[in-house]
């Protein structure tokens, strides 16, 4: 099963090698990785996707809180969360394709954000299901680069994931 | 009970002025403020400043072994034996990954180490300079932390930091990577040695749950046929004496794993030997039946359970354990409680104490009646009757000129797996062994760690002729600092214990475990300045072995030649339950 797994990481060096070396060596599995330093400059917030069962999950959680540097865990999908995940496509958009992308976009509430003769950047932002739907979506169109920042997320409610 | 001083604190005297420093001696000076006597290195470049620094002073000294291997596996020796940590310092490149093995060997055990490397000049790192290699990348993986020096002024405290790490909650080895420019002699800064540290990060349960502690005794006092199942953790908790009284009080029959010999008098009724692969016949049987299991510091290794599929059908698994990840790993605990195993035991007593409820002693009873008739199967005992030697007496004859008190640091392979069987050990820290990784070469740097911390006490190496010649230089070392180290080397031609896989899995063929060209080990033992006695015959061995020990503050390298056939028995069925074994050559249950 797919679970979202927040990280708070102090933001020093090696944190980040130590957090993914441990999922390469214990063969977990990462479909998503995204990471950035918080309002607090000391701490870095890191959401990861990953698949397992239950007692795999359970590990994971239990091996990332023995690493020194991890301040909390906390699997948000285990309850009410957003997810969110940013994507930049690069289309090739002559002719008649020009309206059909343009068009396409609008529905999934896309931006077109880059503008060539021949060329579209279209920016999507949502859950990551929803960027897939995009992509299928975009059908015939042939697309030239694709770029996604994995997902992050956050819990619904009061609930917090701080210090 | 150790001979390390204790810390001089000097921080908390407001009145001493601050004092300047270099890097190099801060390095030394912290380590002394630690309490730390003995270091355990090799020198070369990256080093030298503190090496320099470490020639100025007398509190710290300095142990130069002669393969940076034989440091680590002295310092984690002398950790194992005294429960405190132990120090490493050894330069960078070859140096560094000289260590790894030993860094890995105490990963794996958890044992508390601090092990300082050198580091080519921060502005080199990355470039592949002369000795460059990235210790923390390749550390990461088998040290329980590492940290790297960016600011000389940092020192204290990275390397307080490192010995909170090593020792606290779950023990491990932490690597300390320190760039040269680092320790430059005349650049001085303030020195100030903290008294503690406190990471927002890293707060180690110490207490156990109150809730599942009721909820253990409860179950625990509902058992018809307990077993109290203690490892590695019980020793390095210091919970021995705890676990015993416990056991004691409810009647339980205990076993130790190869980590937790000693945690239970090997010597008290109570005691129904060690568990797993290699575990007695009674203890294997005992796991497999019983209803209620209680772990203490023990994580439930596939060199117990064997199959965990088949794995004690019956049994409600209490699991005690300081680390979370340990608990229903690979066998689910139906009670589990983190914390130190110390305060956990003892609460559990405590409740244990006020309880009115007693077990069921009828059940009891008939669950003991049961033990003795599989303890009186005596499965896998030795032929007794052999003329050749056989490592299972030389190991009981061992035990006996030692009345069972010495330190028994054991190499890997089929010596280690009778030591374990057949030399009693009543006290904990005794018992000094690689049972994580599987260290050949462990034993003799081992046993010099001992000794050179317990001159007073026997300090037995039981090693093979393959093990010893992996860190037999360090004979040399044991020379220089006068070393009485006792090498009980069971010399059978073989790497036994591949020998035995390939008679019992590969019909007998011998694929590179025969040693042809051995060295005459009475004649090097002699090149290096002690004493070698060859042993051949039964009848040799206890004059042998009186006039080893007799000899008191010298190394005596007792080359033994024992029956090449011997396996070691009880085993496992691969793929079994923890009670499929094989009891010999010819019989399984």
């Amino acid at each position: 099963m797919r679970h979202i797994i927040s990280v708070l990481l102090e933001n020093e060096s090696g944190a980040l090698a130590r957090l993914v070396g441990l999922f390469a060596q214990r063969g977990y599995n990462i479909d998503s990785l995204n990471v950035a330093p918080t309002d607090d400059a000391t701490l870095s917030r890191l959401t990861l996707v990953t698949q397992g069962n239950d007692q795999v999950i359970e590990q994971i959680s239990k091996q990332l809180h023995k690493l020194i540097e991890v301040v909390k865990v906390s699997d948000i999908s285990e309850a009410a969360h957003i997810e969110r995940e940013l994507m930049l496509v690069k289309v090739k958009a002559n002719g008649n394709q020009r309206e059909e992308v343009k068009r396409c976009a609008d529905i999934f509430r896309g931006q077109i954000i880059d503008v060539t003769p021949g060329t579209y950047t279209i920016q999507l932002v949502g859950t990551s299901d929803k960027l897939d739907a995009f992509i299928q979506a975009l059908g015939t169109t042939p697309i030239l680069e694709v770029v996604r920042s994995g997902a992050s997320g956050i819990a619904r409610g009061e609930k917090t994931l701080a210090l | 009970m150790t001979s390390q001083t204790q810390p001089d604190d000097k921080s908390a005297n407001p009145n001493r002025s601050t004092e300047m420093l270099s890097g190099a001696a801060m390095v030394i000076r912290a380590l002394a403020d630690e309490g730390v006597e003995y270091l355990y290195g090799y020198p070369g470049g990256a080093v030298l400043h503190i090496y320099d620094a470490l020639f100025q002073q007398n509190k710290v000294k300095h142990v130069l072994v002669r393969h940076e291997q034989a440091a680590t596996h002295m310092a984690d020796a002398y950790a194992r034996a005294s429960g405190k940590a132990g120090v490493v310092l050894v330069t960078s490149g070859p140096g560094a990954t000289n260590a790894v093995t030993g860094i890995a060997t105490a990963y794996m055990d958890s044992i508390p180490m601090v092990i300082l490397t050198g580091q080519v000049m921060s502005h080199l790192i990355g470039g592949d300079a002369f000795q460059e290699t990235d210790m923390l990348g390749i550390s990461r993986p088998i040290c329980k932390h590492n940290m790297s020096v960016r600011r000389p002024e940092d020192i204290p405290y990275l390397i307080k930091k490192a010995f909170h790490i090593a020792q606290s909650g779950r023990p491990g080895p932490v690597v300390l990577d320190i760039p040269k420019d680092m320790t430059m002699p005349n650049q001085k800064f303030p020195y100030h040695y903290p008294t503690e540290i406190n990471l927002r990060s890293y707060q180690p349960k110490q207490q156990g749950h109150s809730g599942q502690i009721k909820k253990a005794v409860t179950a625990l006092l509902g058992a018809k046929k307990p077993i109290l199942y203690a490892g590695g953790g019980v020793i390095m908790g210091g919970a021995s004496n705890e676990l015993t009284e416990l056991a004691q009080l409810l009647n339980l029959p205990v076993t130790n794993t190869l980590m937790g010999l000693g945690a239970y008098p090997a010597g008290d009724k109570q005691f129904i030997g060690m568990l797993g692969m290699h575990g007695s016949y009674e203890a294997n049987q005992t796991m497999h039946h019983a209803d209620v299991i209680l772990a203490v510091g023990a994580r439930f290794d596939d060199r117990v359970t064997n199959n965990t599929k088949k794995f004690c059908p019956d049994a409600t698994i209490i699991h005690i354990d300081i680390d979370p990840a340990s608990i229903s790993k690979t066998v689910n605990a139906h009670i589990p409680i983190v914390g130190l195993v110390q305060p956990v035991l003892s609460d559990m007593l405590a409740l244990l104490k006020q309880k009115k409820k007693k077990l069921d002693s009828a059940a009891l009873q008939s669950w003991w009646q049961q033990i003795e008739q599989w303890r009186a199967v005596h499965g896998g005992r030795y032929d007794t009757t052999a003329p050749l030697l056989k490592p299972q007496y030389v190991i009981e004859q061992v035990s006996k000129i030692t009345k069972g008190e010495a330190y028994v640091c054991s190499d890997v392979g089929q010596h280690q797996m009778f030591a374990a069987q057949y030399y009693p050990f009543n006290k904990p820290n005794r018992w000094i062994n690689s049972g994580g990784l599987g260290t050949m070469g462990f034993g003799l740097p081992a046993a010099m760690g001992v000794k050179l911390n317990y001159p007073d006490a026997d300090v037995v190496c039981v090693t093979g002729e393959g093990s010893i010649q992996m860190n037999i230089q360090e004979l040399s070392t044991c020379k220089q600092y006068g070393l009485g180290v006792k090498i009980i080397n069971l010399n059978n031609g073989y790497l036994g214990m591949v020998k035995q896989w390939q008679d019992m899995n590969y019909e007998s063929r011998y694929a590179s475990s025969y040693m042809d060209s051995l060295p005459d080990f009475v004649k090097l033992a002699e090149a290096y300045g002690h004493v070698g006695i060859r042993v051949t015959t039964p009848e040799e061995l206890q004059p042998a072995l009186e006039r080893a020990f007799a000899l008191k503050d010298q190394l005596v390298f007792l080359d033994i030649h024992i029956d090449p056939k011997e396996h070691v028995y009880p085993m496992q069925v691969p793929g079994g339950a923890m009670n499929d074994m094989f009891l010999s050559k010819t019989e399984r249950t």
